[in-house]
């Protein structure tokens, strides 16, 4: 097990290296000048070359590429990514300042679609092909095909037509006002969770279904033991696992969700810093969130792996 | 973990092909007319026809746009702004007094467009280099794996993103942008089913014979391939669908006055919404529908496909 750790974490290192890689790749090697498209692309009309020299060197772009690569590796390592050409911050400060709001509704959301997902998603497999079945993948598949900012926009619509309802413009963290704070929370953690559990519903569904396969569930279904024993001491328990697995692989669908969600919502989490710095062509910080959020991504798989390799005894690991 | 999970994969695709095989030839038996074929799958899959329904219903109308559409999804009418929905306007006008209906039927092509060559490209390339890994092996699999462990570490849509804004917003480019990121998704499911076929013993039998590696990928590795490559080509396009929507909401994919649904939910749709809910009602419906309905054809057929999930009971 310790050596399995030791080799995870190591293994960890090239593939952060290899991302930071790519969004250099994507970022500079890719067809596009930078410079240009921050002054409005070539539509622009007449730009000052002087300007546009000033911001090339600004951004170190006129240094060859190997220099610019190595500077953009340097910063990694320090976790210096450079200012915000918008707000002229450093782009580790303004993403402290948001993390919150976003860890939040991540960690909310989360939680409504484990209480929705897995009580729905067993009831599916047990009762394959009836219409409670139907009903629970009708209300998952549903939950997948529809956009998560069209069900933000339609919730904002009903608040605001029937409640007179105005989205409140700064976020009350927890520990100072929790009643301020979940009244601003509920409707895109609700909107986030909804699209979350519909994804988790169906990968417990199939999970169940397997599990039911299995010829322990013949076993206890021979010993005579009731459905319910066999549903939740048999079944559950060991579908549970490859289950709490998915919920964390599945975090990169949350952080899509967390994208539209918080735009809509005009949340000021990561997940509008990313489309608000596309939007001002910010480079720097598009690049240094690109990069985090895949190192984040990274680091929760890693977390996964361990907890399953901690909690299923009969995996033996090379 | 990851190693062992995946030799556990392995094996269970190999029992499935073996089973998919078997149930084939066996559900083919008494040849079935086209009719009773179509009939058979809305008894036994009424979901999946459900989903075939509303994804022909949909080329139908993409097809058939320029013709049945009332009005032209372009031009604006400056004296028709923010008309209800009513006789000449079905789904009410815009704010530059476009018919919505209209340039919902046209959307119809964009999404379709998008879907299907985004999910085919990437589901493609990624095919052929999980073929590539899985035969070729040694130090070309290691090279392609981590590569595709790369790209597996980005959230798909965060690395649609970051490509769509270096490319700028228009369709191709959202094409690409899209495409890119189910890649890896493909390739791994590929190389694992190909992995599999690999070990079969005709394989070893053809390599005894003499057959070139050309003949031994092309004629026996990948037509066993294909059953996997089609269920992830359908299971991406709901999704694919979905993401172009997204990426033309947060502005990265098609522009103004192109009709994409995505595009006509974003920016003012959400400020006139009060004066105007049909704006980002009907597009809304349309991008929800569409993609429910390849979701729902594409897991049906998943299950068709896949005994192991099939009611045993």
């Amino acid at each position: 097990m310790r050596t399995y750790i030791a080799k995870r974490l190591l293994l960890i290192i090239p593939t952060l290296l290899g991302a930071a890689t790519l969004v250099f790749v994507i970022m500079r090697v890719i067809p596009g000048d930078v410079a240009l498209l921050i002054f409005g692309g070539d539509q622009a009309g007449h730009i000052d070359p002087k300007q546009l020299a000033a911001m090339r060197q600004q951004l170190g772009l006129d240094q060859p590429l190997v220099v610019q690569f190595g500077t953009w590796l340097w910063g990694v390592l320090r976790l210096d990514f450079g200012k915000s050409l918008w707000t002229g911050q450093p782009v580790i400060e303004e993403l402290l300042i948001r993390l919150p709001l976003s860890l939040e509704l991540a960690l909310l959301a989360t939680v409504v679609s484990v209480i929705i997902s897995i009580p729905l998603g067993m009831l599916a497999a047990v009762r394959q092909d009836s219409w409670v079945d139907y009903a629970i993948r009708i209300f998952s598949i549903g939950g997948l095909a529809i956009p998560g900012f069209w069900v933000g926009i339609l919730t904002i619509l009903a608040l605001v037509i029937f409640f007179g309802w105005g989205p409140p413009l700064e976020f009350t963290p927890p520990w100072v006002n929790p009643w301020a704070n979940l009244s601003m929370m509920i409707w895109p953690v609700l909107t986030v969770g909804y699209r979350y559990a519909a994804v988790t519903t169906r990968m417990t569904r199939s999970t169940v279904l397997e599990v039911l396969r299995e010829d322990y569930i013949r076993t206890a279904w021979a010993k005579g033991l009731r459905e319910r024993a066999v549903v939740i001491r048999h079944a559950l328990k060991n579908a549970m696992l490859p289950v709490i697995t998915l919920i964390g692989t599945e975090f990169a669908f949350l952080i899509g969700g967390l994208v539209v969600t918080e735009t809509v919502f005009t949340l000021n989490g990561i997940g509008r810093f990313v489309v608000d710095a596309v939007a001002h062509r910010d480079y720097p910080v598009v690049q240094a969130l690109v990069f985090l959020i895949a190192s984040g991504f990274v680091v929760i798989n890693l977390l996964v792996d361990l907890t399953y390799a901690w909690f299923d005894p009969r995996i033996r690991y090379r | 973990m990851r190693g062992s999970i995946r030799g556990s994969g392995t094996a269970s695709v190999a029992t499935n092909l073996e089973l998919t095989h078997a149930t084939a030839t066996a559900t083919l038996a008494p040849r079935l007319g086209a009719v009773e074929a179509v009939a058979q799958f809305i008894r036994r899959k009424p979901l999946g026809a459900a989903g075939a329904f509303i994804i022909l219903g949909m080329m139908v109308v993409a097809a058939s746009a320029p013709v049945v559409a009332p009005y032209d999804a372009y031009r604006a009418d400056y004296g028709q702004q923010f008309a209800r929905p009513s006789a000449e306007h079905w789904f009410g006008t815009d704010e530059f007094g476009r018919d919505v209906l209209s340039r919902i039927m046209f959307g119809a092509r964009i999404a379709l467009f998008v879907g299907f060559t985004a999910s085919f490209v990437g589901c493609t390339i990624g095919g052929l280099l999980g073929v590539m890994s899985a035969y070729l092996g040694g130090k070309v699999d290691l090279l392609l794996e981590r590569l595709m462990d790369i790209l597996l570490a980005f959230p798909q849509l965060i690395l649609a993103l970051a490509i769509a804004s270096i490319l700028g917003p228009a369709v191709p480019n959202v094409v690409i942008a899209i495409a890119i990121p189910i890649i890896p998704r493909a390739a791994r499911i590929v190389r694992a089913t190909a992995l599999s076929v690999k070990e079969n013993v005709y394989v070893e039998a053809v390599n005894a014979l003499g057959a070139s590696r050309h003949r031994i990928v092309l004629r026996h590795i990948v037509p066993n391939v294909v059953a996997p490559y089609i269920i992830i080509v359908t299971a991406q396009l709901g999704g694919a669908i979905l993401a172009e929507a997204a990426l033309s909401y947060l502005g990265l994919g098609a522009a103004e006055p192109t009709p994409s649904w995505g595009l006509m939910l974003s920016g003012s749709a959400l400020s006139y919404a009060e004066k105007a809910p049909w704006i980002p009602i009907f597009p809304g419906i349309a991008i929800s529908l569409g993609v429910f309905g390849f979701n729902l054809f594409g897991d049906s057929l998943r299950d068709a496909l896949d005994p192991k999930l099939r009611a045993g009971r």
